[in-house]
């Protein structure tokens, strides 16, 4: 077979579970979508417009593979500034505008631009976005509509507005801020409560049906109209047809005024911003580890940008948070984009009237949690883990956005960190006269043993300036390879550079190479180098503190039963890496490890998260990891419900083992190698695995991944698993002892 | 070409503290090279400077070396550059500054104007000593350039004579040549035969100049090819500060304007940044 009938083949193979995963994003795509559009004063539907739009577009035209188009939440700020400046139709004419502008970055190749930004910078600009979106929805959140000036009023306000519920008499408004408060709660908790079938349908959708049916529930079964005052309701969402009967004007009329301009350039900025980051994350994420090819996307973005602008909608850009479900419920290719479209096409079609049934402080809820999402609290103490200077960046950046503006916030914040950068080597002249100089040397040792690695030197210094440089030469080489980084010749290393570095590390050890730093140990000596770069390098100290209580026990556990115990954080997890259930998450890092005298047995605690979900936070897992020493086949094993058979529909193969039905309908067994498998599941370890309780279990090979339940495990759970892996493993050994002596 | 090319070395003498470090270098390579040693003072001729600088040189004299002691008035970056045509000097000697409070070693304004402007191979020295430190790693460019080839020869010669036992021709590969822009993996994957087939045309290349080379010289040096991606002319100094070798053997540059000191490329960068000895062949 021809590779090109093989890759359509599997796109058809592969087809039903894109549309899934499409349908699922669409559920959020539609909340976020008339959020996003409400958050920026523009009609409702052009949030789904955007959506449908840049789904389509972007799908058949775009280079990435797994990302999600469509309204950004870091466009709201500029937006909605636009709208209130130039009215909605010029706005709709900036942003056609800027998708032009989009484009033209993409002809130019400019897909590097991203690199130019400090990563503090970055970091103190999308807090500032998230505090605009937080500080303007808060109050509608709580049925307090208010109209003020700036957004830092809008976040004086919010204890006025909070104080304010407490009085409220009017029912409307109770049942309003009811409704807020009740969805707000349903983001925050929504990633704590670990059920896969509560977790099928996204939090965003959740508040979505809950509310509807609360409003049918009034009107049908109590015969009352809704009790949610009226004006806290979302209004004006045509039908189909209306939309493309009322298509909008855009108004070229003010194209000669500098304030149509700074809007053009802001939308250009955060939209190609946002979409690049978004791309990068997304590209980590997904499951074949493919390659985005940013710059045709970028064109793509554009055109969807044009596209929408005619037709009403606002900025297409590639979203991490859509595109992070769009991951994890199987999608992957551009076909999950597309259906993601279409899904919300025919949502419009059938559903428009019942969404105005949607209270609007619901869906500002929704608002608020992806505001303070972006500026927690937990960002500014990464920032003060990584150093004080970064502190110092992502303040400046952060307050003149708020202050200012979106442009003048990034360049305030690529001021202070050049200004942070001289102050700490005390000299302008290495950056002066080594700007231009290209620094990056690469070449392909070729050692005397045969084997050849990618050596990558750096000289004078490497920060946001000239990073692009060193990111061209490392994107030329094929991530399964191993490369040396090496900074001896630099003197100066900045945070951006480590961060990037770090990326660069993770995407390698996922596609099977080798990523080293090197040359770092002695900046540890050179006074004048920042402490940022010490800290990206060696592992944090996480334990400073006294033992936890749960730690204290885990020490006596591992006594008793004569395991080795380390608390302390290991970022070392390649390893697991390569198992199917971590190959669409995230790593952070594990730590609580026990390991056996032969060092064969791992018992953790895991930190993962999976994509940058908006209702999902880190997740916390205890497993155990097994090596074998003798290779058995690949596969996954777990507990078969509603939802595995569900997906056997979708193109997951659930393999059945002959004369064992109870088992296959009890268990979801997954693997390539089919015949294998059959051969491998042994009556032994069939009636094993059946009269025990349920545990994931995932093979790769030569070493096995067991655990249970997506949350640290009690001491007692730790027992159950320490004592189900060793028998486990004596099964295994018996069958593989078997096979051996079949051979 | 004649085995030796290096039959004349001048060595500007002004009585700094370098003064002994230079006249010691460049005696010994003298000696190595079987050359006539010309020492060049720029000043008038005093009985007491000839006899400090023959002085110097007694050690040598005994171990066979032939000297002249030339001294000339005048500017000294013109008087060093005709010297070197009418003495028909082929090799000349120049030391290099090391700048206070920095790693790097810089060409002084002089030095620099000399090495642009000399007829015949120039050597950069970036740390004269007085006490011999042996030379066992020689980098050497081998761009695609008519003079390519009489640079390896003499590369070889000099390694041979400073029996130096390893020498890598570097092959600078540029990105332009690859004419491929890393966009998928696609791109990435095609970028990179692009990359391997340019290595094997750089590396047959190579081996063609190479076995041009007298197989006397040749025979004692462990001859290597290497590859690099960079910037042509510089990534090959940024390589050689690398693998610390110890001279770096260069083509001289065709021509430099004004336009090449404002926007260096080439062998202008080596000159502001020297990665360690230079020798620019002629």
């Amino acid at each position: 077979m021809s590779p090109k009938e093989n890759s359509i083949n599997n796109f058809f193979k592969t087809l039903p579970r894109n549309i899934f995963s499409g349908f699922v994003v669409s559920l959020i795509a539609l909340p976020l979508g008339l959020g996003l559009a409400m958050a920026s004063e523009a009609p409702p539907i052009s949030g789904i417009i955007t959506a449908v739009v840049g789904g389509i577009l972007v799908s058949i035209l775009g280079g990435s593979n797994v990302t999600i188009t469509g309204p950004g939440n870091g466009l709201v700020g500029v937006v909605l500034i636009a709208i209130t400046a130039l009215g909605l139709e010029s706005t709709y004419a900036a942003i056609i505008c800027s998708g032009g502008l989009l484009m033209l970055l993409g002809f130019l190749r400019m897909g590097k631009l991203a690199d130019f930004f400090p990563s503090s910078a970055i970091q103190g600009m999308l807090a500032a976005i998230g505090l605009i979106i937080l500080g303007k929805q808060f109050h509608i959140m709580l049925g307090n509509k208010i109209t003020r000036d700036g957004s830092i009023d809008y976040l004086l306000e919010i204890p006025n507005s909070i104080i304010g519920v407490f009085s409220y008499t009017d029912t409307g408004l109770i049942f309003a801020a009811i409704f807020g408060v009740g969805s707000l709660a349903i983001m925050i908790f929504y990633g704590k409560i670990r059920n896969k079938y509560l977790q099928l349908v996204p939090a965003p959708m959740w508040i979505v049906l809950l509310s509807i049916g609360f409003s049918y529930y009034y009107e049908i079964v109590l015969g009352l109209p809704n009790p949610i005052a009226q004006e806290y309701m979302i209004s004006g969402i045509p039908a189909l047809g209306d939309i493309v009967e009322d298509l909008p004007i855009p108004n070229f009329g003010s194209v000669g005024t500098f304030t149509f301009w700074t809007s053009v350039l802001s939308l250009t900025l955060i939209a190609s911003l946002e979409s690049l980051l978004s791309i990068k994350a997304v590209d980590k994420l997904d499951p074949l580890k493919r390659r985005s090819n940013i710059n045709r996307d970028l064109k793509a973005l554009g055109l969807a940008t044009v596209g929408s602008g005619f037709l009403g909608g606002l900025n297409v850009v590639t979203v991490i948070a859509r595109s992070s479900v769009n991951v994890n419920n199987g999608g992957t290719n551009r076909s999950a984009n597309f259906s993601h479209a279409t899904f919300l096409v025919i949502f419009i079609a059938l559903f428009s009237t019942q969404l105005t049934r949607i209270p609007l402080p619901a869906l500002m809820a929704i608002l608020v949690y992806t505001g303070y999402k972006l500026a927690s609290p937990v960002v500014v103490r990464k920032m003060f883990t990584i150093g004080k200077e970064q502190v110092l960046i992502f303040f400046v950046t952060l307050l003149t956005t708020l202050f200012v503006d979106l442009i003048s916030g990034i360049l305030a914040g690529i001021v202070i960190t050049f200004i942070i950068h001289i102050l700490l080597n005390k000299s302008t002249g290495l950056f002066l006269r080594n700007m231009f100089k290209p620094n990056v040397l690469m070449f392909q040792e070729t050692g005397d043993k045969g084997g050849s690695n990618y050596y990558v030197s750096v000289k004078h210094f490497c920060t946001f300036l000239n990073f692009y440089k060193l990111k061209q030469k490392l994107e030329a080489i094929p991530e399964s390879q191993d490369v040396v980084v090496d900074f001896s010749k630099c003197s100066f290393v900045d945070h951006t550079v480590m961060e990037n570095l770090h990326d660069f590390q993770e995407v390698f050890s996922k596609k099977g190479g080798h990523f080293e730093v090197v040359g770092l140990d002695m900046h540890d000596t050179d006074s004048a180098h920042p402490f940022a770069l010490r800290k990206m390098i060696t592992v944090p100290k996480m334990f400073t503190k006294s033992k936890t209580k749960r730690q204290v026990s885990l020490e006596e556990l591992a006594q008793s039963y004569n395991l080795e115990y380390h608390p302390e954080k290991n970022e070392d997890v390649h390893e697991l890496t390569d198992f199917l259930y971590f190959q669409t998450k995230h790593i952070n890092h594990s730590y609580n490890e026990f390991r056996d005298d032969d060092n064969v047995l791992h018992l953790f605690d895991i930190i993962y998260s999976e994509g940058e979900f908006i209702a999902q936070g880190t997740v916390r897992s205890t497993m155990i990891t097994i090596d074998l020493p003798t290779p058995i086949p690949s596969f996954t094993i777990d507990k078969e419900g509603f939802l595995e058979k569900f997906y056997a529909i979708t193109g997951w193969n659930d393999i059945n083992i002959d004369g064992h039905t109870d088992f296959s309908n009890r268990f979801f067994l997954l693997g390539e190698n089919e015949y294998a498998i059959k051969s491998f599941f042994s009556n032994e370890l069939i009636h094993f695995l059946e009269s025990n309780p349920y545990y994931h279990i995932e093979s790769k090979g030569d070493q096995l991944l067991i655990f249970n339940k997506e949350r640290p495990a009690t001491i007692k759970e730790i027992k159950a698993l320490l004592d189900y892996a060793r028998r486990l493993q004596q099964v295994i050994h018996n069958i593989t002892g078997e096979l051996v002596a079949v051979i | 070409m004649s085995p030796n090319p290096f039959k004349i070395i001048g060595v500007g003498a002004t009585f700094s503290p370098n003064l002994k470090a230079n006249l010691y270098e460049a005696a010994r390579l003298c000696i190595h090279f079987n050359a006539t040693l010309v020492v060049i003072h720029v000043g008038n001729h005093t009985d007491e400077k000839h006899q400090s600088f023959e002085k110097l040189l007694t050690s040598f004299h005994q171990e066979g070396l032939k000297s002249e002691i030339v001294f000339k008035p005048g500017d000294p970056v013109k008087v060093m550059i005709e010297a070197a045509s009418t003495l028909k000097i082929d090799l000349l000697i120049v030391g290099a500054l090391q700048r206070e409070n920095f790693v790097n070693y810089y060409l002084g304004s002089i030095a620099r104007k000399i090495t642009r402007g000399a007829s015949c191979s120039v050597l950069l020295l970036i740390n004269p000593s007085v006490t011999r430190i042996p030379c066992k790693h020689v980098v050497v460019n081998g761009l695609e350039d008519p003079k390519t080839e009489q640079t390896i020869t003499t590369a070889f010669y000099v390694a041979h004579g400073l029996s130096a036992d390893k020498m890598t021709i570097v092959e600078e590969i540029t990105e332009n040549e690859i004419h491929v822009n890393v966009d998928d993996d696609t791109s990435l994957r095609r970028a990179n035969i692009a990359k391997e087939k340019l290595r094997r045309r750089e590396e047959s290349r190579v081996q063609q100049i190479i076995n041009k080379v007298p197989q006397e010289i040749q025979q004692r040096v462990d001859a290597r090819s290497q590859a690099i991606f960079g910037k042509r002319g510089y990534s090959i100094g940024h390589y050689a500060e690398v693998v610390r070798a110890d001279l770096l053997i260069m083509n001289a540059p065709s021509k430099t304007s004004f336009w090449d000191r404002l926007f260096p490329h080439d062998i202008e960068h080596i000159l502001t940044e020297l990665p360690t000895d230079v020798l620019i062949v002629r």
